[in-house]
């Protein structure tokens, strides 16, 4: 039941959950791609387009506004990215790196 | 307070089990205008601080605590002669009983310490934890001490799988079963003797804090770390300092509640709800001391000047991300030093 309801979530994308979240304040982000939680001490690496998602959602106030940064910027269709940036909103939010608000 | 002062250390055990000493030694080599002469207190003839001539200027084999404290306090009045100390830190949980008893004699003498009290080094032993915990409205595991072997089923019927089963002083082993209570039990009790104690084991991450009461209830220092490598031995051997303000929280109301004095490291589990229990709280610097130096706050620097009635103000920030990796390092050693210490006890 749990997985249906994940799937058909992940199906959704941002825009039909209608989601707005922002990155922590405290967490640290590099150039490079090493992102630093200094309330567990944890880090990660991300790709250059992760970067470039964490740094819009510290920018932008609602997560609509990031999806059309990101369009501008890439050529792909809409659905794709949608879809791709609510996983990896998803993943920062587990992670605690990220809140709703 | 003098610019040069001798100041005599002990736990210079710098090994893969390490002992506070050493990173004592560098952080008060690292206080600035003060010309330091180190004196090591050695228990043992390979600690390896006693070689490492670069940061101990002179050592003396001291007896064990369990030879009686008037044996080590006539080691301690011979020192003294010969190098005239100002101030004794103390480092092993296990001497820390003796040097708080002989530390009016020793103020006698013209060393000073800066030390817990004895009651407030008795009621943070890890079979009191409990009763402490409920005393100052903080939260510990459910911790239940065993005095003898017959005592073992009737105590395991608090506690669900896995146990956390401590020694008295060091170790501590994990029981997924009663068979495993049972080995555990016997292991700690030849070695450590008794009580043995049983804690809820607690799933979640776990945080130190490195902290500094000045006897009164006001926190000098607190930097909290989360381990990022941990050695067999359960030792940290790479480390960070975070940007968690409930740690400290939870430090200054421990330090303001018993007014704490000298240093301490709290070690504390965060379970998946996010609630913080403290583990244990062991009575003197931990081994990672020099990590808060290099973040910004030279506790046992601040500590001696205490020692001394400085009027030293609280600690207010410190460098978050900081990190520590030790390393091994086989030290050369000339055979006349080794043979020194073991004949002369002195090198």
């Amino acid at each position: 039941m749990l997985s249906w309801v994940l799937i058909t979530s992940l199906s959704e994308g941002l825009k039909k959950c209608n989601m707005n979240v922002r990155i922590k304040s405290n967490v640290a982000v590099s150039d490079s791609g090493f992102v630093f939680d200094p309330s567990t001490g944890d880090s990660y690496s991300v790709n250059p387009i992760g970067v470039e998602i964490i740094q819009l959602l510290k920018e932008k106030s609602s997560t609509d506004d990031v999806l059309k940064s990101i369009l501008e910027r890439y050529e792909t269709d809409e659905k794709t990215i949608d879809k791709d940036l609510f996983e990896f909103i998803q993943l920062l939010l587990n992670l605690q790196l990220a809140e709703k608000v | 307070m003098k610019e040069q002062l001798t100041i005599a250390v002990s736990g210079l055990n710098n090994t893969d089990n390490p002992g506070p000493g050493i990173p004592v030694i560098r952080a008060l080599r690292d206080w600035k205008g003060k010309d330091i002469r180190i004196i090591g207190i050695s228990y043992d003839h390979l600690e390896p601080g006693l070689y490492m001539h670069d940061l101990v200027d002179k050592s003396y084999s001291v007896p064990y605590p369990s030879e009686g404290s008037d044996n080590l306090l006539l080691r301690l009045e011979y020192i003294h002669q010969q190098e005239k100390l100002d101030f004794i830190f103390p480092n092993f949980d296990a001497e820390l009983f003796t040097f708080m008893k002989l530390a009016p004699k020793l103020e006698q003498m013209g060393i000073k310490t800066f030390l817990p009290t004895v009651d407030q080094f008795e009621e943070r032993q890890k079979y009191r934890l409990s009763e402490f915990g409920e005393k100052y409205g903080l939260h510990v595991p459910l911790s239940v001490t065993v005095g003898s072997v017959s005592e073992v089923t009737a105590a395991m019927n608090q506690f669900d799988f896995p146990v956390v089963v401590k020694g008295k002083f060091y170790e501590a082993f994990i029981a997924y079963n009663i068979e495993q209570v049972y080995s555990y039990f016997n292991k700690l009790q030849s070695k450590w003797g008794l009580p043995i104690i049983f804690q809820q084991f607690v799933y979640g991450n776990e945080y130190n804090v490195t902290a500094l009461g000045d006897g009164k209830g006001t926190t000098i220092g607190a930097v909290p770390m989360r381990k990022l490598f941990i050695t067999d031995k359960g030792k940290a051997w790479a480390g960070i300092t975070l940007d968690e303000p409930r740690l400290l929280e939870m430090t200054h109301k421990l330090i303001a509640a018993n007014k704490w004095r000298g240093g301490m490291e709290l070690e504390l589990i965060k379970d998946k709800d996010g609630k913080l229990f403290i583990v244990e709280i062991n009575p003197r610097f931990p081994a990672w001391v020099y990590l808060p130096v290099a973040a910004g706050q030279n506790m046992p620097a601040a500590a001696v000047q205490m020692a001394f009635g400085e009027d030293v103000k609280p600690f207010t920030t410190y460098d978050v991300g900081k990190m520590f990796v030790r390393y091994s390092f086989d030290n050369i050693v000339n055979l006349s030093d080794f043979q020194n210490i073991s004949t002369t006890g002195e090198l």
